[in-house]
């Protein structure tokens, strides 16, 4: 399997990456190289053994639950800090509507 | 007589499903401990998880878990005692994460089902394919500024079930009584508020057309809406549009829709055309979700009677099935209804609650959870029936009484003197002066005008002030004028 070069400029919009047009033909490359070694690594035989994702494999114990209890907020100006455009107690952006 | 909508190539089926997002009723979110309560100042109610900070990481709620349970048991589901979750990745304003916790291949609830009831007593079931956790997004608010929207996150992970259906509702109004059912079952469970207006619980309708006898045409999914009475229009206006599409020569593309409230319309949100490239893979912060089967069985054992069992417990005290109907819509109602019903006749409870009760929630404008008569008091004004103090009839009067003064019916009776006149002494005495000033009629009855017998009782009644017992009175008029 290999990508080509509008699968790539896809990729990258979809997680909102800008790619400039001479960065594709090097980023097509380094992506088709990560694609080949997950293909060497399909060549182990998996038969019978379950796909294992985030650390418990099935019939084990897992995640840990908390209990329904309030232990945090209130914080307003802490979670804005960092905003680039507080407005107020809000975040501003850009006027997103449909 | 199924429904079908007549086009210029004759009558087209619609197929509809939907899904319901429904805001679980919890404490604190389903990954951080910070609060879900509506209405609090905006961005007070945050946690750096909820916030997408680097480096958080989340931690799952167990009453959250619980509730997704409880929810997929009385929607006769299966429970799956592992599930995980999963990222679903997008970019939006009001997701600060650019992704979603949610369970796409492996969620907790599997198949259930739903038994609704259209108008004409006809029932249906409805397949429930799956129930799903994951985090609601942020709000966004767009009427604050000329060119910036705002953007409050207290709302950011709050816990949501997605409830999705198979495709078997044909008509609006199989959709509108499905919501109806799906709400009224998950406010009996205390799951969801079901609070349509505040946004708790919201429905993406999924519909298409097709001619009698084909396969699935193409359906669109009509976004956000959120009441009974807009997704019964918006499955029509789509469906309608639909039908013009292939009927012009067209064909129907897969894509979201809005519906437009005002006009009655859907129209397409252009926006979402790479939505469906969610690009999901396994949450890698979470491990799975492991349910212990006793804990299921705990919580099955404690799962509150649901509203077709309590219609028929209703009917089987006595009731007749509309009065059951009525009295189960709401799970307020209901308790009200059982707390008037208590140790007493279930069919006279009933009967006033559904009459001068319900009559007077309506005059007064006032809803269950803020009665003008309290139960315990509607209750006690029952007992002064059955023992004979009050007549039906004074009855009615307390309870106008009760209404205005807000007093327990017991009170009414003493301060007003109100109180029925059993003692027979007196009532005869009564009876003999109305004889004795209508001694002309009393020649006429004695001559055979059978008719006056009521006259006599009616004067003597508001001799009494309407105090005296309807029965004793009956009698006394018989004995005195045989």
């Amino acid at each position: 399997m290999s990508l080509d070069a509008a699968t790539v400029r896809r990729i990258a919009s979809l997680a909102r990456i800008r790619l400039e047009e001479d960065e594709v033909g090097r980023m097509q490359a380094e992506l088709n190289g990560i694609l080949g070694w997950i293909e060497q690594l399909q060549a182990v035989d998996t038969e019978g053994v379950e796909p294992m994702a985030g650390g418990a494999p099935e019939g084990q114990p897992a995640m840990r639950m908390r209990e329904d209890a309030v232990t945090d907020g209130g914080q307003a100006d802490a979670v804005l800090a960092n905003a680039p455009d507080r407005m107020g107690a809000y975040f501003g952006v850009p006027k997103v509507v449909e | 007589m199924s429904y079908t909508i007549e086009g210029n190539t004759g009558p087209w089926e619609l197929v509809i499903g939907l899904e319901v997002h429904a805001q679980v009723i919890s404490h604190s979110k389903l990954f951080s401990g910070a609060a879900t309560a509506f209405g609090a100042e905006p961005n007070s109610q945050v946690s750096f998880i909820d916030a997408g900070f680097p480096g958080m990481l989340p931690v799952i709620n167990r009453e959250c878990v619980a509730q997704a349970v409880r929810t997929g048991l009385g929607l006769n589901a299966e429970i799956n005692l592992w599930s995980r979750f999963d990222r679903k990745n997008y970019f939006y304003a009001d997701l600060p994460q650019g992704y979603q916790i949610s369970q796409y291949a492996h969620p907790i609830v599997g198949k259930g089902e739903i038994e609704i009831e259209l108008a004409d007593g006809a029932k249906k079931i409805v397949g429930i394919t799956r129930l799903h956790l994951e985090q609601d997004a942020g709000k966004s608010l767009h009427d604050q500024h000329p060119t910036k929207s705002f953007i409050d996150l207290n709302r950011s992970g709050v816990a949501l079930m997605e409830i999705v259906s198979e495709p078997d509702m044909r008509s609006p109004e199989e959709a509108g009584a499905y919501l109806t059912k799906l709400r009224q079952i998950l406010r009996y469970l205390g799951t969801c508020d079901g609070n349509m207006d505040e946004g708790s619980m919201r429905a993406d309708v999924n519909v298409s057309v097709r001619k009698a006898g084909e396969g699935y045409r193409t359906r669109c999914e009509v976004k956000n809406v959120n009441s009974v009475k807009f997704v019964m229009q918006a499955v029509e206006a789509e469906a309608r549009r639909q039908i013009e599409v292939w009927e012009s020569g067209g064909t129907v593309e897969q894509e979201t829709r809005l519906f437009d409230t005002q006009r009655g319309t859907t129209r397409s949100m252009r926006s979402k055309e790479d939505a469906h490239d969610y690009r999901y893979f396994p949450e890698p912060d979470l491990p799975p979700l492991v349910l212990e089967p006793d804990w299921v069985e705990q919580l099955k054992a404690s799962l509150p009677e649901l509203p077709d069992v309590r219609r028929a417990r209703y009917v089987a005290m006595g009731l007749t099935p509309y009065d059951a109907h009525v009295l189960t819509l709401e799970k307020e109602t209901a308790a009200f209804f059982e707390t008037v019903a208590k140790g007493r006749d279930a069919k006279q409870a009933a009967n006033w609650v559904t009459g001068d009760f319900f009559a007077a929630l309506n005059r007064l404008k006032r809803d269950i959870t803020d009665p003008p008569v309290t139960a315990e008091n509607l209750g006690g004004l029952l007992d002064l029936i059955a023992d004979g103090t009050v007549s039906g009839k004074l009855a009615k009067e307390i309870f106008e009484i009760m209404i205005e003064t807000g007093k327990a019916p017991g009170v009414i009776v003493e301060e007003r003197g109100l109180k029925q006149v059993t003692d027979t002494g007196a009532i005869e005495a009564a009876v003999a002066d109305v004889l004795a000033k209508n001694a002309d009629k009393v020649a006429e009855y004695k001559s055979g005008k059978d008719k006056l017998f009521g006259f006599f009782v009616g004067q003597t009644m508001k001799a009494m002030q309407g105090k005296g017992n309807p029965a004793l009175v009956n009698e006394v008029v018989k004995k005195l004028l045989g």
